[in-house]
């Protein structure tokens, strides 16, 4: 399990790696560089200060060799637009974006598994039919426009939650969230209800087909052979069979739902990094454009990583893996 | 441990007893009488073995008995009477409380059935739990019990252990144990051996004759396999498409098998053949349960079909316990 | 809670009888009501896209046709210059809105397919490769293709697009970007699977030329998961550039696609204007729904797991 993961975890650095060289290419190479870190607004006597001090006039190689020994240390520019480091300012952005994307994920959870599972034990009644069709219409609303319509009916309409912004936050382990607050809670359901509902629809459909594909099992049969009440069968034996492959889905997904979290945080004006990346393309605040896929990479990499050993963890089958037969 | 009143080990009795059971599938191609007017009796600490190709109804037979027939089949008419109870007039949650209690059933393959993702103990002590308000504890203590009594050594730690990690066999025995813990009147064994290696095969087949004797509780053991039955059981019943074509005492079938088919299945067994010559079979294939129609349903297949065989032969009892269904009998 | 199962069909079915194969597709597509509904839907909206210039009232990008006066006009309201309806009323330019969505919906449906067919073009091309060389180049590619596919769509093209700027042709290339490891990866399954087969061995031995085994021989057997991707891909592909386009970075405002339009009328939402944004929301899901429910059904015809 060990030799497992250290092995995926070199994979992983090298694949971050390859993935800053990307970004570094992308941004420092293509066209004028100078045009893309320098402040718009300088005047050619600066540019060519600028240009000596960030080095591009060295070779391609020795500025990637500066700027990943930069990154390392975090230092990657500062914002045109804010004047401060600019991996200060998606940091600071940071816990907002987490705390949408881990609501949402929660919520999809919490409603998606159970009508997955409902779907999957009943496909052929109208409750069954009907979680499918509206698990399609869910992934096929365009999520903008849901949250349009979100604040069409819940603001304008029936004045029940607010249309944007954050709501109060409260220090938890030195990190602000508006969870805990009531008035933080009003302003994440719309949000987090918007993020989770593409989310939401693929978990159903997942958990369905799991569902049904596990029911027709072999273990489930003997289950109930032993007498076991309904509840245990499901609870217990199919779902902790379905769980396996749906949790490895939950945690690719989640890093999915902090960059759809870009769109939401635009709809509602929730202040987080991703609507930090949007005026930042908007206003050509490239050093931030940068930090925020540095950091964005930095986060996948690590998720997938800890899916991988989640997953030969939970499988007994995988964990065990080489312990043979007597 | 509660435990229910029943006449003592060793006295004679019914324990099972099924009359004209009939469980059909109402399917969208037409309706499938998988089971069509069954009848038998299953003894205190006597063997009875169902035996038939595949589409017989045997496996079916025994989910009847356990209720575990799923939609689109539902058991149509006949009587199950466990102890002198009818079970079929039972609601669900009264047979539930049956299942893997008064009646259990082991499946075919083990590897399929246990679920590979719970530990051992889990799946055993939720066997025990499901049926009595003990301890934790107290069904660990049985389960390590049952485990001995199919002979696997040190049971604690396969206890915490996961079905993969067994050889078939061993598996196999855990089924076996399972199916003990709660010391039911019938058990139902469906091809336990049929995916164990023969030699595994003679020691699961030993044990579980041992066993039967022992608890006093009635067997019922499904299989295609005539030269297992005939060194297992006590008592036979032939299916045939749904019926059962024939029943008696092993000795009775083996010496003076009467139906068509019952004489095809022993002249087709290896060891009966004379060795140089080509093996004795029965021609044709089982008929599709969907296009039975009222004939005979061994017609098409038999030696000896005659005219009457056009109508569906009815059961008639020879003597005691012995039954055959054909109009033109070998013997 | 019952968890009672319905037990797959058992019985022998019925010969089938021998029809061109065709026959037998639609037939099996038109068992589900939901998909013949969504085919019904996509015709619809293909129709709209394609007739958009003629079918339209008003054609919305011809400023002397806008008159400023008739602007955020709710649904039904006449025109003040031809005294015509304006069926789902003006945004704040003036512009008819059932125009400006037929026109968009055109847009949208373009930009999807054509970044999905060059998409499915190059990703079949290197996912065949990957399958038929094997070891490095398979090695290269799917790499390439793992990784980019480890990342979000979105993430990707908001990436490019900030790089590139904007217009149609960058737009494309953003979503053929994003795409074409799906279809390569798609291809690649398939054509390992048709590759181990013995015809394949066979045709091998006979040394047919290269060229002729992959398009003739594993080809075809690639395409019916690829059909099933493809068409949920450019449900995809919409649905990424109307994402795009309503954060302002996808088609310029010359060409404005039904993301636009909603981002437009997104300022109007909270004075009670809901019109300007619901109404071409409402057709972008409605096309999309339409593609899904298509997809669907093309996926479970042509699955061969399910096929009893």
């Amino acid at each position: 399990m060990l030799a497992f993961a250290i092995r995926r975890l070199g994979q992983s650095l090298f694949v971050l790696v390859v993935m800053s060289f990307l970004v570094f290419l992308g941004v420092y190479a293509i066209g004028n560089p100078i045009e893309l870190l320098v402040n718009p607004q300088a005047d050619a006597v600066e540019r060519a200060r600028a240009t000596a001090a960030l080095g591009l006039d060295r070779p391609m190689l020795e500025q990637y060799a500066v700027f990943l020994s930069r990154a390392a240390h975090g230092d990657l520019g500062r914002s045109f637009v804010f004047n401060v480091p600019a991996i200060q300012l998606i940091l600071e952005k940071l816990p907002a974006t987490l705390e949408l994307a881990f609501a949402a994920m929660v919520m999809a959870i919490a409603i998606g598994i159970p009508l997955g599972l409902v779907a999957g034990l009943k496909p052929h009644t109208w409750i069954g039919r009907t979680i499918m069709a509206g698990s399609i219409l869910g992934f096929s609303l365009p999520t903008f426009w849901v949250g349009l319509v979100l604040i069409m009916v819940f603001s304008v309409q029936l004045g029940w939650l607010p249309p944007n912004g954050r709501g109060e936050t409260v220090m938890l382990l030195g990190v602000p969230v508006s969870f805990l607050t009531w008035d933080g809670l009003r302003h994440l359901a719309m949000p987090a209800l918007n993020l989770a509902l593409f989310k939401l629809s693929l978990l159903i459909r997942l958990t369905r087909a799991s569902t049904r594909e596990a029911v027709l099992q072999d273990y489930v049969k003997f289950a109930r052979a032993k007498g076991l009440s309904p509840q245990r069968v499901i609870g217990v034996h199919v779902l902790k069979n379905i769980l396996i492959p749906i949790v490895t889905v939950i945690g690719l997904e989640l890093g999915s739902v902090i960059a759809f979290a870009i769109i939401t945080e635009s709809i509602f004006a929730w202040p987080g990094s991703g609507k930090l990346l949007i005026d930042s393309i908007n206003q050509l605040d490239r050093p931030v454009i940068v930090a925020y896929l540095l950091v964005i990479v930095t986060i996948f990499i690590a998720i997938n990583f800890i899916v991988d050993v989640l997953y030969s963890v939970l499988d007994p089958r995988v964990r065990l893996g080489a312990v043979a037969a007597h | 441990m509660t435990q229910q009143v029943r006449p003592g080990k060793g006295a004679p009795g019914t324990l099972l007893e099924v009359e004209g059971l009939r469980t059909h599938f109402f399917t969208k191609a037409g309706v499938i009488k998988a089971v069509d007017d069954v009848s038998f009796r299953v003894e205190r600490g006597r063997i009875l073995g169902l035996v038939g190709e595949s589409g017989s109804g045997k496996s079916m037979t025994g989910y009847s008995i356990l209720g575990l027939v799923d939609p689109p089949g539902r058991i149509v008419s006949g009587r199950i009477a466990l102890n002198g109870t009818d079970i079929t007039r039972l609601d669900a949650a009264a047979w539930r409380k049956l299942r893997g209690n008064r009646i259990a059933m082991i499946f075919q393959d083990p590897m399929m059935t246990l679920n590979p993702v719970l530990r051992i103990d889990t799946q055993m002590v939720e066997a025990v739990l499901a049926h009595h308000a003990v301890s934790r504890d107290a069904a660990l203590a049985r389960c390590r019990e049952a485990l001995s009594r199919v002979g696997i050594p040190s049971p604690d730690e396969r206890l915490r252990a996961y079905p993969h990690e067994f050889s078939g066999g061993m598996r196999q025995r855990v089924a076996i144990a399972i199916a003990l813990l709660n010391q039911p009147d019938v058990i139902i064994a469906d091809e336990p051996t049929t995916a164990l290696d023969v030699t595994i095969q003679g020691q699961i087949l030993f044990e579980v004759q041992k066993l039967c004797r022992e608890t006093g509780a009635g067997m019922i053991w499904i299989s295609h396999d005539l030269a297992v039955i005939s060194g297992l059981a006590d008592d036979v019943c032939v299916m045939y498409a749904g019926r059962i074509v024939e029943s008696g005492t092993v000795a009775e079938i083996l010496e003076r098998p009467m139906h068509p088919y019952t004489r095809g299945l022993l002249d087709s067994v290896p060891s009966r053949n004379t060795p140089g010559r080509p093996l004795a079979q029965i021609p044709g294939m089982t008929p599709s349960l969907l296009k039975l129609g009222n004939a005979c349903a061994f017609r098409e297949r038999c030696p000896r079909a005659i005219d009457s065989c056009a109508v569906a032969p009815a059961a008639r009892d020879l003597a005691a316990g012995r039954m055959l269904r054909c109009v033109n009998p070998v013997a | 809670m019952s968890i009672a199962v319905e037990t797959p069909q058992e019985p022998a079915a019925p010969a089938a009888r021998e029809q061109p194969l065709w026959r037998r597709f639609a037939a099996e597509f038109a068992e589900s009501r939901l998909a013949l509904v969504g085919l019904a839907m996509l015709v619809v909206v293909v129709t709209i896209a394609l007739t958009a210039p003629w079918i339209s009232p008003q054609n919305p990008y011809d400023l002397a046709q806008l008159d400023v006066m008739d602007s955020k006009l709710p649904p039904g309201e006449n025109s003040s210059t031809t005294g015509k309806p304006y069926w789902l009323g003006t945004d704040d330019q003036g512009r008819d809105m059932l125009s400006g969505i037929f026109y968009g919906l055109r847009i949208s449906l373009v930009v999807g397919v054509t970044s999905t067919v060059i998409a499915l073009a190059i990703g079949l091309a290197l996912g065949l490769a990957a399958a038929y060389f094997g070891g490095k180049t398979d090695a290269i590619i799917m790499r390439i293709a793992d990784i980019q596919l480890s990342f979000p769509a979105i993430l990707i093209a908001l990436v490019l697009l900030a790089v590139l700027g904007q217009g149609v042709d960058k737009i494309i290339v953003a979503l053929v970007t994003v795409q074409w490891a799906y279809y390569a990866r798609t291809v690649r399954s398939a054509a390992l699977v048709e590759r181990q087969k013995e015809y394949i061995e066979a045709a091998r031995v006979l040394a047919l030329s290269r060229p002729r085994i992959v398009l003739r021989h594993l080809l075809p057997n690639c395409l019916p998961p690829l059909i099933v991707v493809a068409t949920v891909q450019v449900a995809h592909a919409i649905q990424l550039e109307a994402a795009l386009s309503f954060l302002g970075l996808g088609l310029p405002i010359t060409e404005p696609s039904i993301g636009l339009l909603i981002s437009n009328g997104f300022q109007y939402l909270l004075s009670g204007k809901y019109w300007i944004s619901f109404y071409p929301g409402v057709a972008l899901l409605a096309t999309i729904v339409a593609i899904n429910l298509v997809a669907d059904q093309l996926r479970d015809i042509l699955n061969p797991r399910l096929k009893k």
